[in-house]
């Protein structure tokens, strides 16, 4: 018998919990109230996908700036004023004609945050990080993504270390649009990997 | 791992759209956001590497999976951020657990004072 092992797991004791951490942290000196609500404000607010969209819609338009992000993803995100608050590596993974890339973090939910923001709920899902490697196809079917046989899936496992940012094919048509056009067809989920860019409208 | 994957991603959701800002709602519940603030702030105040957080996060994950247990992403987040934190000397476990209780104290006050109307 453990008392401290012992875990109601209801949202109430979770908030309780939460709040006597922070009340004994803040007491320590080691964070402040106002810092909590300006990363939780920046998450919420400045970082999400669409940091990711301007760097695919770059890359799409630019081929110094491609090679530069395929060479060293960490680097050329930066270029852009995207920092990992983290100080993890990102390695950006190039779709083309005959290779699709799917990441997936199988141990918890590691992701881009600068360039993504936090994740969706359903990559942390335990179905998605279970069968995003064991079926990626059908995985990726689910998504209303069917590849075809030809097309080999790459799928990349996530860590505390490497994070991964697909590059998505750009849709033909597009090669006219103006770089805000382009930024547009770039959803979170072509960069994830579960979806295309979208086509032009 | 276990192989009975539950074919739970049926209910994957729909929201395959051009990315908003920020793309969602990311926190059920307002102590969500300060449990996922409080582990960034201190990665970042040099309280522990982030990479210590983030192998915490997967074990307790892991755990919680390997047990059957329903519980949310974040409630697993706070777990995990408890345990490095007492585990880095930033707080004991008594003082936490002190702390928890004169707050469910403050809550439950709270509480009654709200229903004082019902009875």
């Amino acid at each position: 018998m453990s008392d401290t092992h012992h875990h109601t797991h209801s949202s109430a004791d979770a908030e309780i919990r939460a709040k006597a951490l922070e009340s004994l942290l803040i007491e320590k000196g080691l964070i402040s109230t106002d810092l909590i609500d300006e990363v939780v404000r920046q998450y919420e607010e400045d970082i999400g996908p669409l940091n990711g969209a301007r760097v695919v819609a770059r890359a799409w338009t630019d081929p110094d700036y491609r090679e530069w992000l395929l060479r060293d993803g960490t680097q050329a995100i930066a270029d852009m004023g995207y920092h990992g608050r983290e100080g993890s590596k990102i390695v950006v993974l190039e779709n083309t004609a005959s290779v699709h890339n799917l990441v997936v973090c199988t141990l918890c939910s590691c992701y881009p945050w600068p360039v993504l923001g936090l994740p969706p709920n359903w990559y942390k899902s335990y179905a998605y990080r279970a069968r995003a490697v064991r079926e990626p196809r059908k995985v990726l079917s689910e998504f209303g993504l069917i590849l075809s046989e030809d097309i080999e899936v790459r799928v990349w496992d996530s860590n505390s270390e490497v994070r991964y940012l697909v590059l998505p094919e750009q849709p033909a048509g597009t090669e006219t649009l103006s770089s805000e056009q382009l930024i547009a067809l770039v959803s979170r989920d072509s960069m994830i990997g579960v979806a295309h860019a979208n086509g032009p409208v | 791992m276990p192989d009975n994957t539950p074919s739970q991603i049926d209910e994957l959701p729909a929201d395959i759209a051009v990315p908003r800002d920020n793309g969602e709602l990311q926190f059920a519940q307002p102590w969500e956001a300060r449990a996922f603030g409080m582990a960034v702030l201190l990665n970042e105040n040099g309280s522990y590497p982030w990479k210590h957080f983030s192998e915490r996060l997967a074990e307790t994950i892991h755990t919680a999976e390997s047990h059957g247990d329903e519980s949310a992403y974040y409630e697993r987040w706070l777990n995990a951020l408890e345990s490095l934190a007492i585990e880095n000397g930033l707080v004991s476990r008594d003082e936490l657990t002190q702390r928890a209780i004169e707050q469910a104290h403050q809550h439950n006050h709270d509480h009654d004072h709200d229903h004082d109307h019902d009875h």
